[in-house]
């Protein structure tokens, strides 16, 4: 092995790294918020997917130009199913753990089986966009222009979402609500709207890597669970709710899967990302960043 | 003892008890009486497949429910056990000769200590964390079976066609054995869940879900209850594996141990009621007939409909009616089962 193609293992791996970190942030970021573990994650995802592919098929524009708007309808739909099934969810008495997961852990099936109904089984792509096809060649390591820019936007979104918990009154009022839900309402703060904004917002977060995601990766109704599983294990690995972690999660997940795809049989890819989530679960079970 | 009058009240209570609890016991029988004369109403072979498969999934459901109900263990990998024991009696049967009755001990024995292994790691993890955790550790055995050629890889195994036969639960023109056999499996499962809910087990189970922070201070009685849930949840899992493996005479990874299964095993018991001795039975009584209806009639599993279905069933029951389908049944007398 070239130290070249070494090299060319590890940025690919960086760069879905990086967007493994997208797709799961939004995950870490509801938990964070409201201890609520949204099963439908890679759903959501999936359903950004279709929408950017129906925005290509519906305008014949790039798919580039469509990622506002997945961006926007995944908010809507986020705000949507915390209105209509979380929040009574979350006021159930009984057996309240096994509410918790199958309330949306039914909405996933849901979404999939609707999926399949719909859009039928069968694999799509977008065929030609601005950035399909072409590599940028760094000294003989070659790297594909979609995962360039997937990384890109995946940097951008975690500098922004830095931004927006940091400096914004947004941000403080997600804080507060994170750290005392009681203690929020005495201050205005109307803790519904805020769990609904926090749901947007991780829908939306999915919505831009699910925008991303359909320029360079195959939609099918089963896309959410391949990718939703790779979430769950970023997030355990990088502490739920820490958002920081998700981020480093990611890119420890890329690199360990593109290190796995050299060295296992292409089916055994993920094994590698499976052993080293049951080895931080055995000696760190809160994750990496998780301060549980 | 005539002097202590707290003593007669005592017993006078123990015997109300007993008496309530012969009274489920008179009742089962009278239900799986009915259920085990239905073959002479119903004589379609189509219907005695959904009824076999009915009752098969309403054991596996009550297995999941010794963990998952009971015991609050939110278990989303159930699947494994099942493939495990499928894999064990196949493996036995076709390459070794081994009778399938030994081969699904010897999947339930593996599977029972696989849990034990996994229960130490896992039990520590509360909540959606264990559930995770369980969908992970599934995955990465479907992943395994899936490569490792001795057992078949992706190609699976398929039984021989022999003579049908009690010895080797082959049963190839008349399934009706098989809705026996399934039967008796649900009947085993039910005895053994409703001795177990008056056990000490049963009391630290109960402890265990409705507050696992409290429970834990209690020390390590509880959580040797909790393994004995995950083993025997699993072992009995892997028995119903080795069954359908039988039934169905050919198993590869997928049919076995996709994740499919571990949610076929959570949904009857969660429709139904979780931690009920009924739950399990009535889901998988109305979910079964209902998925392989929509599949026959209504163009395929790969339409989604099926899906749609136990989607949206799931979502209301849990938003709706947490206790469970069964609680309609039990309103009358207030009192859960």
């Amino acid at each position: 092995m070239t130290t070249q193609a070494l090299l060319q293992v590890l940025a690919s791996g960086l760069l879905m790294g990086l967007v493994y970190a997208l797709i799961a942030v939004g995950l870490s970021l509801i938990f964070g918020l409201m201890d609520v573990v949204n099963f439908a994650h890679g759903e959501f995802l999936m359903l950004a997917m279709y929408a950017a592919f129906g925005f290509v098929v519906a305008t014949t524009l790039d798919p580039v130009i469509g990622i506002p708007v997945v961006v926007g309808v995944m908010f809507g739909v986020g705000t949507f199913v915390y209105a209509a099934i979380v929040r009574y969810a979350m006021r159930v008495k009984a057996n309240v753990g096994m509410v918790q997961i199958f309330s949306t852990f039914g909405l996933a099936i849901f979404i999939q089986g609707a999926a399949q109904f719909f859009f039928t089984p069968d694999y799509r792509s977008i065929q030609a966009s601005w950035l399909g096809g072409k590599t940028l060649d760094l000294g003989g390591v070659f790297l594909p222009w979609p995962q360039i820019f997937g990384g890109l936007v995946s940097i951008a979104a975690f500098g922004a979402l830095y931004l927006l918990i940091a400096r914004t009154d947004l941000g403080k009022a997600l804080e507060a609500t994170r750290e005392d839900q009681g203690a929020v309402a005495l201050v205005g703060i109307d803790k519904n709207r805020v769990f609904a904004i926090g749901w947007g917002l991780g829908a939306a977060l999915v919505g831009l890597a699910g925008g991303v995601l359909a320029i360079f990766y195959y939609i099918h109704p089963q896309v959410g669970a391949t990718f939703g599983g790779i979430a769950y294990v970023t997030v355990a690995l990088g502490g739920f709710g820490s958002v920081f972690g998700a981020l480093a999660a990611g890119v420890i997940v890329g690199l360990v899967e593109a290190i796995s795809a050299m060295i296992f049989p292409p089916v055994l890819k993920h094994i590698g990302i499976y052993a080293l989530y049951l080895g931080v679960l055995f000696f760190r079970p809160s994750g990496l960043f998780g301060k549980l | 003892m005539t002097g202590e009058p707290n003593q007669t009240r005592h017993g006078a209570i123990l015997a109300a008890f007993s008496s309530a609890r012969r009274g489920q016991l008179v009742r089962a029988a009278l239900i799986f009486g009915l259920i085990g004369a239905l073959p002479l109403v119903v004589t379609d072979a189509y219907l005695r497949n959904v009824m076999i498969l009915t009752l098969m999934y309403a054991a596996l459901s009550q297995c999941w429910n010794i963990l998952g109900g009971y015991c609050g263990q939110i278990s989303l990998g159930h699947a494994l056990y099942f493939g495990i024991g499928a894999y064990a009696t196949s493996v036995l049967f076709v390459n070794y000769g081994v009778i399938p009755w030994f081969g699904m001990v010897v999947g339930g024995l593996l599977s029972g200590a696989l849990a034990l292994l996994l229960g130490h790691l896992c039990f520590r993890l509360k909540g959606h964390y264990f559930a995770i955790a369980t969908i992970v550790i599934a995955e990465i055995g479907l992943l395994l079976i899936h490569n490792w050629d001795f057992v078949g890889g992706a190609l699976g195994i398929q039984w021989p066609i022999g003579k049908d036969s009690w010895w080797t639960l082959q049963f190839a023109r008349d399934k009706l054995p098989y809705f026996y056999f399934a039967l008796v499996f649900l009947i085993v499962i039910w005895l053994i869940t409703f001795k177990i809910e008056d056990s000490s087990w049963g009391y630290w189970w109960r402890a265990v879900k409705d507050n696992p922070e409290a429970a834990e201070s209690l020390g390590t009685a509880v959580f040797r209850s909790k393994m004995a849930a995950a083993g025997i949840s699993a072992f009995f899992t892997a028995i119903g594996g080795g069954f359908y493996a039988a039934f169905v005479a050919y198993i590869d990874p997928e049919s076995v141990m996709s994740f499919r299964f571990s949610l076929l095993f959570a949904l009857p018991a969660v429709l139904g009621g979780i931690g009920t001795l009924w739950g399990a039975t009535l889901g998988a009584a109305l979910l079964i007939p209902l998925t392989e209806i929509t599949r026959s009639y209504l163009g395929g599993s790969g339409s989604g409909l099926d899906l749609i279905i136990y989607g949206a069933l799931i979502m209301l029951v849990s938003l709706m009616k947490p206790e469970g389908l069964l609680s309609l049944f039990q309103r009358k007398k207030g009192k859960p089962a």
